[in-house]
């Protein structure tokens, strides 16, 4: 700017002092990390505000009753949350192998790196579609194969409790089957990342010594790379937990207490999706009520995921 | 299988079948082959559901889609203009809540204190959000603000996918602020710049496409989003009129009409998913296209 600034005199005058004005850009700042805190608050505490009249009438006779009737005024969410458990679990034991088989693909080098690309970015899609278009999906291909193949099992099978007839398409087993298709890109994503950050040199060693490609993979990289994988079913298992629209169209909806996979049954969220815009007076106390019990389940879930994840990360640090 | 040294010593030269290398090299191809047909398995929903939403949802697919209201149940005919300008509304009002909000915060927490408990605190928040599911957002927005005015509204929709993507804006904010290089913070201080007009003149313009990425996964992730409009904007056969008033989306009127017996309205829903699939990828897209590093 100006070369000569000691010979033109100052431009102020020279009794200002300068005086630090106090930025209120750091506050907005501080501001917005305050809010973004207290949200999380503000949630949990207005959900549990507005359930408090049927916290203080059910108490936790909400939790062990197996009957929601709202015209009856009886709310119990048992079989709901029996339903929650029993999905995200099906579609976990799904998806883990899967999304495990497809983690070793992308990390090791099976095939060329272009055809792995390509696998890769299918995860990715899979990721980006709505839950909505997988429930349109899932109505009008997954509900007539497990009508189908579900009649076949439950005849030949049904002696077995998780297996007994009557078959329906609306079922605990059709909802499980388009949830593990969703959480598989968590599981994936999640799996290479550790898998990826097994030291080279554990490899190296474990070829030198003679073992080939699949024992390296068996008895070195997986037990390496395996607090990660356990997060990555941990965090999966949270993210089904809440998946609500593909479930809503495919469960069934029903608050019926069965062992069978093949009849419909219910989950806490899918219940919200169904009730509340019809929901009045003590049903959406019990509906906030059901919301808090999921909010909770999502969370105790996701810190355990994240504690494995953050364990993982400092534990392999000091390898690499 | 976890203890290489024991399995090796023992077995690998033993006659018992298992260490001998023609096990050994067939287990190995059968591995190989197993993991590659899985992982190639997860192609075959993928394009069912490509293939359907393009088949199912082509046919119908013409301008009146885009300038008309939805047909009364039973009757043929109309479009789905009122939820797409119901859906960018909604995702436009989530943005004004949560774009400031969101990138403010990550400016706290990476460059006015990035090592303190409340930076801290703030990242966990984050990622706790991240995993609250999306129904939450709705069940929150229901009772914070359609059970104080007493209406479904637009803005109560906005304002369940606002908390929704608040954390992926945030967290990708943040990730962007932390790749602009130390030298150029400290250049700025050194020509006596204030922390503001460093972070103002010279963080942000730099970390801005990297931000802007965020924001498009952010729009992605808004737009394909059902739960948390579905009882908080509810849904409308008409035009929106306001915000105040309950509003069609394209994602609720995919679910509601998917369960309807009439053979038209489930070709609007796949038409719908073919529209909504479109904006999601697109988005993203867009996502990848306005992040292009320049110092590379």
């Amino acid at each position: 700017m100006g070369g000569n600034i000691s010979t033109t005199g100052p431009s102020r005058p020279v009794t200002q002092e300068y005086r630090p004005r106090p930025d209120f850009f750091r506050i907005a700042c501080l501001l917005a990390s305050i809010l973004t805190i207290t949200l999380l608050a503000f949630i949990v505490g207005e959900i549990l505000f507005k359930a408090w009249p049927a916290i203080s009438k059910f108490g936790l006779g909400f939790i062990t009753g197996i009957q929601w009737s709202p015209n009856r005024e009886v709310f119990g969410v048992l079989p709901v949350l029996i339903g929650t458990a029993a999905s995200s679990f099906l579609a976990l034991l799904l998806a883990l192998p899967l999304g495990l088989a497809i983690a070793l693909f992308l990390s090791e080098d099976f095939l060329p790196p272009a055809i792995r690309q390509v696998i890769r970015f299918v995860v990715e899609l899979l990721a980006a579609i709505p839950s909505v278009v997988y429930g349109l999906w899932g109505i009008f291909v997954v509900i007539p194969l497990v009508q189908k193949y579900g009649a076949v099992i439950a005849a030949k099978f049904g002696f077995i409790p998780f297996l007994a007839g009557p078959a329906y398409g609306n079922s605990l087993l059709t909802a499980s089957l388009v949830l593990a298709l969703m959480v598989l890109p968590t599981i994936t994503a999640i799996s290479r990342s550790s898998l990826v950050a097994v030291p080279y040199a554990l490899r190296e060693g474990s070829y030198a010594l003679g073992a080939t490609r699949w024992e390296t993979i068996l008895s070195v990289i997986i037990p390496t790379a395996a607090p990660g994988i356990v997060a990555s079913g941990i965090l999966a298992f949270g993210r089904a937990m809440g998946e609500t629209m593909a479930v809503a169209m495919l469960i069934g909806n029903s608050q019926r207490l069965s062992w069978s996979l093949l009849s419909p049954s219910n989950t806490l969220s899918a219940l919200l999706a169904n009730q509340f815009a019809e929901a009045d007076g003590i049903q959406v106390s019990a509906l906030m009520y059901a919301a808090a019990l999921l909010v909770m389940l999502t969370l105790g879930v996701n810190i355990a995921g994240e504690a494995v994840l953050r364990r993982t990360q400092k534990a392999t640090a000091g390898l690499r | 299988m976890t203890n290489t040294a024991s399995h090796s010593d023992k077995n690998f030269f033993s006659a018992d079948g298992k260490g001998t290398s023609v096990f050994r090299l067939f287990r190995n191809r059968f591995l190989t082959g197993l993991c590659i047909a899985l992982s190639l398995l997860t192609l075959v929903p993928l394009f069912s559901i490509v293939i359907l939403v393009i088949q199912n949802g082509f046919p119908l697919l013409s301008a009146n889609l885009f300038t008309q209201l939805p047909p009364a149940p039973g009757m043929d005919g109309g479009g789905f203009g009122n939820a797409i300008l119901g859906t960018l509304v909604m995702v436009g009002i989530s943005l004004v809540f949560s774009v400031p909000l969101g990138i403010l915060a990550a400016i706290f927490v990476n460059e006015y204190a990035p090592v303190s408990w409340l930076a801290s605190a703030v990242r966990f928040v984050a990622k706790l959000l991240t995993g609250i599911p999306s129904i939450i957002c709705g069940v929150f927005a229901f009772a914070a603000v359609v059970m104080t005015t007493h209406k479904f509204s637009a803005l109560a929709g906005g304002i369940a996918l606002a908390i929704l993507i608040l954390p992926t804006i945030l967290l990708t904010a943040e990730q962007a602020l932390l790749g602009v290089p130390y030298a150029f913070r400290e250049a700025s201080f050194g020509v006596g710049a204030t922390p503001f007009q460093t972070i103002w003149r010279i963080v942000l313009p730099e970390a801005m496409p990297a931000i802007m990425t965020g924001v498009m996964l952010a729009v992605a992730r808004a737009a394909g989003e059902t739960a948390p409009v579905l009882f908080t904007a509810l849904f409308s056969q008409n035009w929106i009129k306001g915000i105040m008033e309950p509003t069609a989306s394209l994602s609720v009127l995919i679910y509601n009409f998917a369960s309807l017996p009439y053979a038209y309205h489930i070709k609007l829903a796949w038409s719908a998913s073919l529209v909504l699939v479109a904006l999601v990828t697109l988005s993203n897209i867009l996502a990848q296209v306005i992040f292009a590093p320049k110092h590379r």
